[in-house]
């Protein structure tokens, strides 16, 4: 698996990561790579860590005072839980989208221009459109919002806020973008949207997703990680994991026997 | 005799309910399955039964004693030979009171020649009367006790009725603090009303003098413009005590939401909770005799003209402290309620947590923190103690902060207090000011309500 790709596209590694929420061990010895070129898929029952594991990929779990993370995680090869390694600098590498939409209770604009704005990265006032418009194309939404940028993002419809969301997320030039079921609250044509999206997206961005939608991981991912009470299962190419699983939980999961 | 009737009653009544409780449940263990399933429990039986033993008994002590003293004056006058008794109305209850006074040994003697006489015809219709009323009271919770009992059935509806009496009361309980405010703006409006006869709304509400020490009755024109009022009640208490109250309460409130350590919240927020159970008139004595004199001594020293020992600024200083916990609960709870998602949101995309604070959070909540403040501010402006013992007496009309400025609370004092005629100006505005104050307390009661209440609705 990971050693037929190329050094160079492998973006983020994750070596023997053990995570707690206080004495409560949620993630049992993991060890994963994130790619440019493929969408990794992290899938599992309900409670079995994905969430957690992908939280620690831009250190969200920071925010949890009683969370503590072992193990080696490295972006670009730079240890991310290092002391030397600043959060704020890290998320805004490693961009993340939510499992509910989340928009501001700003504008539209004011939604993309957020990120942006608070790490300087327009200059005037048209670059700033500029990049509020390219953020918006990329995600798709641009035709759908272009002449009521000043209404406000909640007043977008769930699917649409959950496009602005990856917009703002891309308004800051992230290299990965985490997503937490960021289907999970729409309906199927959002979430339609929303697949296509990651499709145009793939190979601009390292992508991480977390579904608790076997058939969604099917569509979307190249590579597949099936995580069950805390440890990885079985980590590998989706088709594989899909056609052909090494382990029988897997099987079992992906048939729907349980979960 | 009275006193003995109303135990009897009581214990009467507790007798009642457990006789009927007793039947109830004796009725219910015998059931045969053929039988009426009771419809209520033995305690609403007992209840019921109570209830009859007991009100329409206290109902009965209720009106003898609103009757029993005047048949006791028509006894006692009666056994008067007519030729003696007093002719008008001021003479005859002055006799029955010296009487009275007697019979209950709190009087030796009396100014009336008759008085003394009649102190045992008093005595005897006296007891008389009473020992009916008790006699009736007894006999009343008996027969309503019997009766009640005899409604003990297995198919009687006791829960209802028992039900029924209770949402009663506490419907009546929910009317009172209503009721009584109802009756307050009344009182307020009518004496308001007699004010104004006096003298012209528009003077009052756009007059800049204010002198009612200085008028008499009759001369009230000029003396009441309550604009100084106005404007040293909003100048204390709307901007300088807001000076201080909204930033630092501010302040506290993101510290206590974001930055505290669960530890640190866990024992500075009751503390600070706790300072709004001071009482303000320490916070008065503290604006007075330890804010204030360091205040005028400064801008007395700078050069400040019109420096006062008794100033806006003291007053205003002490207020805003005293305010602080009530804005930082507020701004706390509206900062709290923006979900951790927006927080997340915005830390997910590199956003530091100051910058997070000032861009997201506090705008998503500034709704609920305008709210606070108006709240704070219809508080600050009703607050009466502080500035009273620390605002003064002169209505200047100034924006100077080191001179004295008076208050709508502190007149209201100074004018409700000492000797007092309730049918001159000078006592009369002293309503005006407080129907002015309400409404407008009330006015920001109302926004403060809608505008946090819309907020709740944008997060729910």
């Amino acid at each position: 698996m990971s050693n037929t790709e190329s050094a160079s596209t492998l973006k983020m590694t994750a070596r023997n990561v053990d995570i707690f929420y206080g004495e409560k061990q949620a993630i049992n010895n993991v060890s994963i790579d994130v790619s440019m070129e493929h969408v990794t898929a992290f899938i599992g029952p309900s409670g079995c860590g994905k969430s957690t594991f992908l939280r620690t990929l831009n250190r969200m779990n920071d925010t949890i005072s009683s969370a503590r993370v072992t193990g080696d995680i490295r972006l670009d090869g730079h240890d991310i839980y290092a002391p030397d390694m600043d959060v704020v600098q890290l998320r805004a590498r490693v961009g993340m989208v939510f499992q509910k939409p989340n928009p501001f209770p700003k504008s539209i604009y004011e939604n993309i221009a957020y990120g942006p704005r608070i790490h300087g990265l327009a200059t005037g006032k048209s670059e700033m459109d500029e990049i509020v418009e390219k953020s918006l194309r990329r995600a798709g939404l641009w035709d759908e919002v272009k002449d009521r940028l000043a209404d406000s993002g909640t007043a977008l419809s769930g699917g649409q806020q959950q496009r602005l969301c990856i917009a703002r997320a891309i308004a800051v030039d992230p290299e990965v973008i985490l997503m937490d079921e960021p289907c999970s609250a729409l309906d199927p044509i959002a979430t339609a949207k929303i697949e296509e999206l990651i499709h145009e997206l793939r190979g601009r961005y390292a992508m991480v997703i977390v579904t608790h939608n076997m058939q969604q991981a099917a569509r979307v991912s190249q590579r597949t990680a099936f995580f069950h009470l805390g440890t990885l299962v079985e980590y590998g190419e989706t088709s594989d994991i899909f056609t052909n699983p090494r382990e029988e939980k897997t099987k079992d999961y992906i048939t729907g026997r349980y979960g | 005799m009275i006193q003995i009737a109303i135990f009897l009653v009581i214990g009467l009544s507790i007798l009642g309910f457990v006789a009927g409780r007793g039947r109830a449940s004796a009725f219910s263990k015998g059931r045969t399955a053929a039988a009426v399933r009771p419809h209520s429990r033995p305690n609403h039986h007992g209840a019921h039964v109570l209830l009859w033993a007991l009100i329409p008994a206290l109902l009965v002590v209720a009106s003898s004693m609103a009757l029993v003293p005047a048949l006791v004056n028509d006894a006692v006058l009666s056994s008067l030979p007519v030729a003696q008794q007093p002719q008008s109305q001021m003479d005859r209850a002055a006799l029955l009171e010296e009487v009275r006074a007697i019979a209950s040994g709190q009087s030796m003697g009396g100014f009336i020649e008759a008085s003394q006489s009649l102190v045992p015809a008093y005595k005897v219709a006296n007891t008389k009367f009473n020992g009916i009323a008790a006699a009736l009271a007894v006999l009343v919770a008996v027969i309503g006790g019997l009766f009640g009992f005899s409604k003990v059935r297995p198919d009687f509806r006791a829960r209802t009725r028992v039900e029924r009496l209770t949402m009663t009361v506490l419907f009546m309980a929910s009317l009172i603090a209503i009721l009584t405010t109802i009756g307050i703006v009344g009182s307020l409006l009518f004496e308001s009303i007699r004010f104004f006869g006096m003298v012209s709304p528009v003077e009052f509400l756009f007059g800049t003098h204010w002198s009612p020490q200085m008028s008499s009755s009759g001369a009230a024109a000029g003396s009441y413009g309550a604009i100084p009022l106005f404007w040293g009640t909003v100048f204390i208490g709307a901007i300088i005590a807001m000076i201080v109250a909204i930033p630092f309460g501010l302040m506290s409130a993101i510290y206590l939401t974001q930055y505290a350590a669960p530890k640190v919240r866990s024992w500075l927020k009751p503390i600070l909770e706790l300072l709004a159970g001071v009482p303000t008139v320490v916070y008065g004595y503290f604006a007075a005799l330890t804010i204030a004199p360091p205040l005028r001594d400064f801008a007395v020293s700078i050069g400040i003209t019109g420096a006062s020992s008794e100033s806006a600024l003291a007053a205003g200083l002490v207020m805003g402290v005293m305010i602080i916990p009530f804005v930082s609960s507020m701004a706390d709870d509206s900062i709290a309620a923006v979900p951790q998602a927006m927080r997340d949101g915005s830390l997910a995309m590199g956003a530091t947590p100051s910058e997070t604070i000032k861009r997201v959070l506090i705008p998503a909540a500034l709704p609920g923190i305008v709210g606070g403040v108006l709240l704070a501010v219809s508080r600050a402006i009703g607050e009466t103690m502080i500035v009273v013992m620390a605002a003064g007496l002169a209505a200047n009309l100034t924006a100077n902060p080191f001179a004295s400025v008076t208050t709508v609370t502190t007149q209201i004092v100074q004018l409700m207090t000492g000797d007092t005629e309730f049918d001159s100006p000078k006592t009369l505005a002293a309503f005006a000011l407080g129907l002015v104050l309400f409404l407008v307390t009330l006015a920001l009661n109302i926004i403060a309500l809608r505008v946090v209440k819309k907020y709740r609705e944008a997060y729910d």
